[in-house]
């Protein structure tokens, strides 16, 4: 597309965009001028890989670099010319709880919306490895803030259309028998600005609002036994303790079926920005119906029409009618690597490699191809394959050294197979630049050039 | 629990181990015991409870309490127009309140609807709900039943879905007919690409 057929964003959307933009373009100029992160200069590398081989390759080289400062989550620490010749660090030296390397610095980035509370960040996907997010790098969506909640003060109502209304501390939620599930959680609004133009360069910008962690916690279904539900119950109502105090209603069917209330995050407490001490978990569904800081749950027989499913969270197609209540989020996947701002070395042979995911189940099929999906090919799925999770996809690549469009499709065990954008917008239409602004789970195109450098394009 | 809930509660699980040694794993997971109540938790008092609220489209649960447009402006003034604009325009902070009639139906790609209370909110409920739970933004939760029919009135009134001289209260707030009322559409259709 060219400059002059580019949509003409209205005031509030150009801004939103470009904030978008400009945070991507600081997040990528922080990680090129680290010495030796992913992308630094100039070798502009390739994802880890390539950061490991050329570390391993200058390894008896290296100088002494003490950094100005360590990146997040890590502890600045003198690198020995050898490490084997002298001792390491104390044991126990970080206290006791672990810090990474000095040598990763991939942060998630913050969407550039006026107010630092009602904003989310994004997770750098193309760093990622296996399918876990780390727990710090998980994506976040907060409408007012992060609550800070001392969960000895904090507890859980179940009231309305039951037969015996509760009150749990969540050392009572600790006591129920519980549940853990390795799955993702995705917000609907992943991929917002890529309706109608490549907009954003990375992996991260274009789909970091997806991650995967494994929560554990208690089914909703034994909560709502121990209340007793009324004839005629439908919804429930979940509430949040933030300054928001963020509702959703979700059919009660939802709510006995898979839902849970889940108090742990890869193995230790929920992080206080995924909704510390407890978050309600609807596996599959969008990210805001996942209420954090999880405070109330009322029982009803009708929705509750609030703000975040009435003006926020609805899709509003080209007719002037707004689809509301669409929980799930359809099959989707992307390539991680190679992706938007890499720069591939030569030609030779590459591992494409991507993620897969679908809220209605497992992934059974992923395609990937390299001209622009002309042809298909299966690429390798990383088992074990969890229904709704993120699923790992492999892919052997010999690059010719021709300019080139990698593109992933993925097909789930309903035998819904990932739509093209256009096969997406021939439905949905594109109301103004963000279309419908939410549920974006087209095929991502990325272009492979002759001089290596991958980016965004739709193709 | 006592030593006898202790045995119960272990033999159920002891039986429910049993019988999932031969079947396949279950999805989603389930919990290891499904059995008969387990008492945890306690019973909130009725004054506990009253201090939540929702209110759905019907009005019900709404507050005693009542606002008129003048009250409502002079609160707007002081609380909302920082960050809404001085005349509901919304601005880099807070989203634009009214107008945007007419724009939602837009096959265009270059043109974005303009998605207001006015314009897109189903219902004056919700109005009053969110404002009420999460407004003004620098102090959520501070406004009075009474200010927040008020600025209710105000919104509404300069959005000419109320009367300037409508005074807002419980009945009167449930019955205001929005002009999106029909404009959602559920349940979800989709998968709608095959």
């Amino acid at each position: 597309m060219k400059d002059e057929q580019l949509p003409q964003y209205d005031e509030k959307t150009r801004r939103r965009i470009e904030a978008m933009v400009e945070a991507e373009a600081r997040y990528l100029a922080q990680m090129r001028r680290h010495p030796r992160g992913p992308l630094a200069s100039p070798a502009r590398m390739t994802g880890r890989r390539g950061f490991l081989a050329a570390a391993a390759a200058g390894a008896s080289l290296l100088p002494t670099i003490v950094h100005a400062k360590a990146p997040p989550g890590a502890v600045e620490r003198p690198v020995p010319a050898d490490p084997t010749k002298e001792q390491g660090t104390p044991t126990n030296d970080d206290g006791g709880y672990g810090s990474r390397s000095q040598f990763e610095s991939e942060t998630r980035w913050r969407f550039g919306t006026a107010t630092r509370e009602s904003s989310w960040t994004m997770t750098p996907l193309e760093n990622g490895v296996g399918v876990i997010t780390p727990s710090g790098l998980h994506f976040e969506r907060h409408h007012g803030g992060i609550a800070t909640i001392d969960p000895s003060r904090h507890s859980l109502l179940v009231h309305g259309m039951v037969d015996q209304p509760k009150k749990y501390s969540v050392a009572d939620i600790r006591r129920f028998p519980s549940i853990s599930r390795t799955m993702f959680i995705e917000c609907s609004g992943n991929g917002l600005t890529e309706w109608s133009k490549p907009t954003l360069k990375t992996v991260q910008g274009t789909h970091g609002l997806t991650s995967t962690s494994e929560w554990t916690g208690v089914p909703l279904a034994l909560l709502l036994k121990e209340s007793g539900l009324k004839p005629g119950a439908k919804w429930v109502l979940a509430e949040g303790a933030d300054a928001a105090v963020m509702t959703r209603s979700i059919p009660l069917e939802k709510c006995l079926e898979d839902a849970f209330i889940a108090y742990g995050q890869n193995g230790e407490a929920i992080r206080p920005e995924q909704g510390y001490p407890i978050r309600l978990v609807l596996p599959g569904w969008e990210g805001n119906t996942h209420i954090k800081w999880l405070r109330r749950l009322e029982v009803s027989d009708v929705p509750f029409m609030t703000r975040e499913e009435t003006s926020k969270y609805t899709d509003l197609l080209p007719d002037g009618r707004a689809r509301q209540f669409t929980f799930v989020m359809e099959a989707k996947s992307v390539i991680t690597f190679p992706s938007g701002e890499m720069r591939l070395p030569g030609p030779g042979f590459y591992e494409v490699t991507g993620l897969a995911w679908s809220g209605r189940g497992k992934i059974t099929r992923l395609e990937v191809s390299t001209d622009g999906g002309k042809s298909w090919a299966d690429a390798h799925l990383q088992g074990p394959v969890l229904a709704i999770c993120h699923t790992r996809f492999r892919f052997p690549w010999f690059w010719d050294g021709k300019p080139a469009v990698l593109q992933s499709r993925a097909t789930d065990e309903t035998g819904y197979v990932q739509p093209s954008l256009k096969q997406l917008v021939d439905v949905r239409g594109l109301n103004g630049p963000l279309g419908s602004i939410y549920h974006l789970n087209a095929i991502q195109s990325w272009a492979v050039a002759a001089d290596g450098s991958v980016s965004n394009v739709h193709a | 629990m006592s030593t006898l809930e202790h045995a119960v509660a272990l033999a159920a699980l002891l039986a429910l181990a049993a019988g999932c040694a031969a079947q396949r794993s279950t999805e989603p997971p389930q919990a290891a015991y499904s059995g008969s109540k387990l008492a945890l938790g306690s019973t909130p008092t009725a004054a506990e409870l009253a201090h939540y609220y929702s209110y759905p489209a019907d009005g019900r649960g709404l507050p005693p309490g009542s606002g008129s447009y003048a009250q409502g402006q002079k609160i707007y003034q002081a609380k909302c127009m920082a960050c809404h604009g001085e005349k509901l325009e919304g601005t880099k902070i807070g989203d634009k309140l009214i107008g945007g009639r007419g724009t939602l139906v837009n096959a265009s790609p270059a043109k974005a609807p303009v998605k207001t209370v006015e314009s897109y909110w189903p219902y004056a409920t919700t109005l009053f709900d969110y404002v009420k739970r999460a407004m003004p933004f620098n102090a959520p939760g501070s406004l009075s039943d009474d200010e927040v029919y008020a600025l209710a009135a105000y919104i509404l009134g300069e959005a000419n879905i109320v009367p300037k001289g409508q005074t807002l209260n419980a009945a009167t707030l449930a019955a205001v007919q929005m002009p999106n009322r029909n404009g959602f559409v559920s349940p979800d259709p989709r998968p709608d690409v095959r």
